[in-house]
């Protein structure tokens, strides 16, 4: 079952990961681990993510999906490693980056509006003295344009559905205007109007140049949503091009028996359909 | 009564004055910052800032009284007691950061210590000093009655630092008590952020604890946000009213207790506070206790009103007393239990509806507009006409409503 060359085999054709972080990937992680307690949450991990391209962070519950973003992002604290945003460290690269966290991760019942939300992608450029001006509103006003939810600026984010909640979080990183998104989870939980919405939205930005790095848990789109892939489970288990990287072999490898044969291959088909 | 419009009018004399003025201000520092601390869900630490404030009162009593100075010396003893808060706040957020400890519990531990010890050294001093009185007791509960002018404009200072601190930082500390992984994302300071809105409490806490006395300031700095929460769904909003609930009750306790001889200041000033906080429990328009129930009463007449005119449209027999008084009221049906002419209209509508909603979930596969079937809502509030027309095709012809009836 257990088959350390993995890794290794999913980069045929690809250049290895070297020592050091390519300068032209948006997001290059070496030798990363993070650690709650004394019980390694992700362990030793490189990944160089392809600019202008969507890329997918996989793997089961509790593999490290989301501690590997945060930690990359500095949101929690790294045990050990080097992360590289567009060559730099990241200190010199956050006006680059947006964050879209999971839903689940903030109380709904805060007091603001939808439109409060999504103007806290613009605290930065304001500072903290400045004030946010009628341009800013406008553009706050725009990104929620693109997510379909202009109509409801002034709603109280405690009255909005699930999906609702994942678009104004999508706004919110819209209005930073990044070159790099990355997504904790885009789509858990939203209904289908909103995944299409979402991943329309995720592709125009690609297309227009920019990189996307999304944690993902429905096997069934990978396929047909992105370009390259990264499985982990604690280590890095493969990474590579979609249909290099994500195969039958490499998910036996990450989940182990949490996927039944049965249902690899329904991955494999629907993935061959899209 | 007279003395408590003499009061308010700031006619009950110059200390009187000097006084509510002072609370006033007090109040409004106290309730715009603390906003935070109840946005950020850890309103508790504010009650552990003020506790260890008392050992840092009584040591500097004890420091300046061996130089040779005056023991009671305010500005003396609120640098005392601004050190000892600021020891008392570092200790829990490090006992929280380097153990499994939840921060509660910190702040459970450290507020009895510091405390005890406080008391501890309120009494020793009070043995040593005997015949002297020392006057520290009033830190606990606030008493303003020997207020100086230099007592005042350090509040009004403090009060008007600490406001515009809040004004500078509410951008960031919003963002933190909101999402704080964003913020930290965004490459804000987390921790830092954290500390400055601490530091803005404990500053609002030591200016304030000779009007409220320590063990009261907790109430200033939370009562007025969670009432402001009633009244606003937007933080921006929520800090300034809670400035202006804290203002006026600062205000108004100071003077009411000025009126009468002998009242504690902080204790009326807390009351007056929690009178507005009672006030908006019940009455606020959308949070409020009342607007609730009324909401809730509404919305079980609507669906007793549903169920009841479906059974009429089935011929079914309604058995339920609510909806049969309800029917009755609403003239649908007469007092022995048969449908009124409106009634058999109103029934056959209902039943069209839901006749409408069935086409449409089948029509609809898309789960955002069909999913919108409650039972209650109108068909016509989610689909367009000509939609309706065309699950009306597909309906067939109206079915007589009631016909066995």
């Amino acid at each position: 079952m257990h088959r350390p060359d993995l890794a290794i085999a999913a980069h045929d054709g690809q250049a290895l990961p070297t020592d050091t972080c390519p300068a032209d990937s948006p997001l290059a992680v070496r030798g990363l681990t993070v650690s709650y307690g004394e019980k390694p949450a992700v362990f030793s991990v490189d990944a160089t993510f392809p600019a202008r391209a969507m890329s997918a962070i996989i793997g089961p519950n509790g593999a490290g999906k989301s501690t590997f973003l945060k930690a990359a992002l500095g949101v929690v604290p790294r045990l050990s490693g080097e992360v590289r945003v567009f060559g730099t460290p990241i200190e010199k690269a956050r006006d680059r980056i947006a964050y879209v966290p999971q839903r689940a991760s903030v109380d709904w019942d805060f007091p603001a509006t939808v439109l409060d939300v999504v103007q806290m992608g613009l605290y930065r450029r304001v500072g903290l003295l400045g004030r946010m001006s009628g341009r800013m509103r406008a553009l706050a006003l725009d990104c929620l344009g693109r997510v379909g939810m202009a109509d409801f600026a002034h709603r109280q984010i405690g009255q909005l559905s699930g999906g609702q909640q994942q678009r104004v979080f999508l706004a919110r990183a819209l209005a930073q205007d990044a070159d790099l998104y990355l997504l904790d989870e885009p789509f858990a939980g939203v209904d289908a109007a909103t995944e299409r919405a979402i991943i329309d939205v995720l592709k125009g930005l690609r297309d227009a140049g920019k990189s996307v790095v999304a944690v993902h848990h429905d096997l069934s789109t990978v396929r047909g949503y992105f370009d390259h892939a990264f499985l982990i489970n604690v280590r890095r288990m493969a990474e590579g091009p979609v249909e290099t990287a994500f195969t039958a072999e490499t998910l036996h490898a990450t989940y182990g028996g949490r996927l039944a044969t049965t249902q690899i291959d329904e991955v494999m088909l629907s993935g061959g359909a899209a | 009564m007279s003395a408590i419009l003499d009061a308010l009018l700031l006619g009950a004399g110059y200390n009187a004055a000097l006084v509510a003025l002072g609370a006033g201000l007090l109040g409004v520092a106290a309730g715009a910052s603390g906003s935070f601390l109840f946005l950020r869900k850890r309103a508790l630490i504010s009650d552990a800032v003020a506790h260890a404030t008392l050992p840092g009162v009584g040591l500097a009593f004890i420091v300046m009284v061996a130089l040779g100075g005056d023991g009671r010396n305010l500005l003396g003893l609120l640098l005392g007691s601004a050190l000892s808060a600021g020891a008392g706040l570092l200790l829990i957020e490090w006992i929280a950061r380097r153990t499994r400890l939840p921060e509660d519990a910190a702040i459970g531990a450290v507020l009895g210590t510091f405390f005890g010890l406080g008391i501890v050294l309120l009494t020793v001093i009070q043995s040593l000093s005997a015949g002297r009185q020392a006057g520290l007791e009033g830190f606990l509960l606030g008493s303003t009655a020997g207020m100086l002018r230099a007592d005042a404009l350090v509040i009004a200072v403090g009060g008007t630092l600490a406001v515009a601190l809040t004004w500078l930082m509410r951008r960031p500390m919003t963002l933190v008590a909101f999402d704080a992984d964003y913020a930290a994302a965004l490459g804000y300071d987390i921790r830092r952020i954290d500390l400055a809105m601490m530091a803005l409490v404990m500053a609002v806490t030591v200016i304030g604890l000779k009007v409220v006395g320590l063990i009261l300031i907790v109430a200033m700095l939370i009562i007025p946000a969670v009432t402001a929460r009633f009244w606003t769904d937007r933080s921006g909003r929520l800090i300034w009213i809670a400035g202006g609930l804290g203002g006026v009750s600062g205000y108004l306790g100071a003077a009411l207790s000025s009126a009468a001889p002998n009242m504690p200041t902080g204790p009326i000033i807390v009351l007056v506070a929690a009178g507005m906080f009672t006030l908006s429990l019940f009455l606020a328009p959308v949070r409020g206790v009342a607007a609730a129930l009324l909401r809730r009463r509404r919305f079980q007449a609507r669906v007793h009103r549903r169920q009841g005119l479906l059974a009429l449209a089935h011929g079914e027999p309604i058995r339920e007393p609510y909806t049969l008084r309800l029917l009755t009221r609403q003239g649908l049906i007469r007092p022995d239990g048969v449908a009124t002419e409106a009634g058999r209209a109103q029934a056959a509508r209902v039943l069209r509806d839901e006749h409408r909603w069935a086409k449409a979930r089948e029509v609809h596969q898309d789960a955002g507009l069909s999913g919108r079937y409650d039972g209650l809502t109108p068909i016509e509030e989610v689909f367009t006409p000509d939609e309706i027309a065309e699950f009306d095709r597909r309906l067939g012809p109206p079915v007589i409503v009631g016909g066995a009836a």
